[in-house]
């Protein structure tokens, strides 16, 4: 009986329910940092080890949190656990967290992660607060991933740093899509790929807010 | 009699309803503590290797820019195959007396060894300029300067750009730039770290025959041979180091030394 609720929990925010194409969580930073796929394979390292501590402390004193400072308490712990990530990447991985700059330190203001803890982690136990952190976390790595790879393929003609597509300035053929490394690019792509999920499980469709006016000729 | 038995203290803080006020504020203190203790001890115990990983990558591009200088091997060959390290007093233009680079590290932690600048003339909003400066001096058989090496500082787009810019011997000529720490828009400004940029650097004049900088990145194509192309889309990190540049060469910064190499003093 816990096993698949645990599986479920861990798998659901993969596709199904993930947290950027799904509720559009974290985009920002999955914005920023694509450019490459070292940088959103870090970034997504980050996060996904700050939501997933971040959701284990808070679910531990989540009987003790009183409810008038919560947001604060939950900030806190995460914007704490975000500076200590950045000292570890800029300890142990200089050059990926020069390229990451004051991304990582962003973490802290990232949706996704204040999202899980308040709506998850605050209200149940330790392990599948963890569980749905680190699926989510996942979620916001795979959507980041294939977002870094298309930009970097198209952008620079390589992946991971290994020339795929000969660049013209090396005496190939591709002229890297200057565009793929500006923000915009992960805009379209970002909303590309939404559409493309919500082609794929139309239950994720929202229904419309506003519905249009009737043609102007029935007003009179 | 008061229970001051620690324990039990805690359980009955545990046991308050999570409304109350003693209640919140000890949560406020507690999480705010240990987050506090988490902090700084990540800060302390990592703070040795960030130091070695800042240095290590300061030598590193200072070998790679020294050694993409035309014939500077066989310079260095020449020369016993190393730079001489000199720490400066910028404001003398000269040798500084008591501080080596062991212990300029230490000088520097002193205020005292800053001078503050005025708004006027501080190009490359600095705020404060240290008094010494660690440069690397590369002589020839006859013992005059042939390359000087000065680290340069400024404030970019994003935060602080600090570069190593290498002289030749005329003092008026760019050997070479080498950027060594930056936080720029990555994709636009961030693109003063890419070789082919900072390779336009070398050959380019810095001073003209009076004396004036003009050196300064120009607005799209360089249009003399005081100028480098800028970078499409990042105007304020091509400024930044137009500024950088003019300041640390200018009275305030490495001025007097270069006079007193023109001099031939040093």
């Amino acid at each position: 009986m816990a096993r698949p609720a645990l599986w479920s929990v861990l798998t659901d925010p993969l596709v199904r329910q993930n947290p950027v194409t799904l509720q559009i969580l974290g985009i920002c930073s999955a914005l920023a940092v694509t450019t490459s796929v070292a940088t959103a394979l870090t970034m997504s390292a980050a996060l996904t080890a700050v939501v997933v501590m971040g959701a284990g402390l808070i679910s531990l004193i989540r009987h003790h949190i009183p409810s008038a400072i919560r947001l604060i308490i939950q900030i806190v712990i995460i914007a704490s656990l975000v500076i200590v990530i950045d000292q570890v990447l800029q300890a142990f991985l200089p050059e990926i967290s020069r390229k990451l700059s004051v991304f990582v330190s962003l973490i802290t203001t990232n949706c996704l992660v204040l999202g899980r803890s308040e709506s998850f982690a605050r209200l149940n136990p330790p392990v599948p607060a963890m569980v749905d952190a680190l699926g989510n976390g996942l979620g916001y790595s795979l959507v980041l991933i294939v977002i870094g790879s298309i930009r970097e393929l198209f952008g620079a003609g390589s992946l991971l740093g290994y020339q795929i597509l000969p660049t013209v300035d090396q005496g190939g053929w591709f002229t890297p899509l200057n565009l793929m490394l500006l923000a915009p690019s992960a805009f379209f792509l970002l909303g590309g790929l939404v559409w493309a999920v919500r082609s794929v499980l139309p239950a994720q469709v929202e229904a419309p807010e506003h519905t249009p006016p009737d043609s102007a000729g029935e007003r009179t | 009699m008061v229970d001051l038995n620690p324990i039990n203290l805690w359980r009955r803080l545990l046991a308050l309803p999570n409304e109350s006020r003693t209640k919140t504020v000890a949560m406020a203190f507690l999480v705010s503590g240990i987050c506090a203790l988490m902090v700084s001890g990540a800060t302390v115990l990592l703070r040795p290797i960030q130091t070695a990983n800042r240095a290590a990558e300061q030598q590193a591009r200072l070998e790679a820019l020294v050694a993409g200088i035309p014939g500077m091997s066989t310079l260095l060959e020449q020369s016993g195959g190393s730079l001489g390290t000199v720490v400066i007093d910028l404001a003398r233009g000269a040798a500084a007396v008591d501080v080596t680079p062991e212990t300029l590290p230490g000088a520097l932690d002193d205020t005292a060894s800053w001078t503050g600048l005025e708004p006027s003339t501080d190009l490359a909003g600095l705020g404060s300029r240290p008094n010494y400066a660690q440069i690397y001096l590369l002589r020839d058989d006859s013992g005059d300067v042939s390359l000087a090496i000065l680290p340069i500082s400024g404030s970019g787009y994003n935060g602080p750009i600090d570069a190593i810019l290498a002289l030749e011997d005329d003092m008026t000529t760019i050997a070479g730039l080498a950027i060594t720490e930056q936080s720029e828009t990555p994709g636009l400004g961030a693109r003063i770290e890419e070789p082919a940029w900072l390779s336009q650097f070398r050959g380019t004049k810095v001073s003209d025959a009076s004396g004036d900088i003009r050196f300064a990145v120009a607005r799209g194509m360089s249009g003399n041979e005081y100028e480098v192309d800028g970078i499409t889309g990042a105007t304020r990190t091509s400024n930044a180091i137009t500024r950088m540049v003019r300041f640390w060469l200018g009275p305030q910064g490495y001025g007097p030394l270069i006079a007193a190499i023109q001099r031939g003093e040093f």
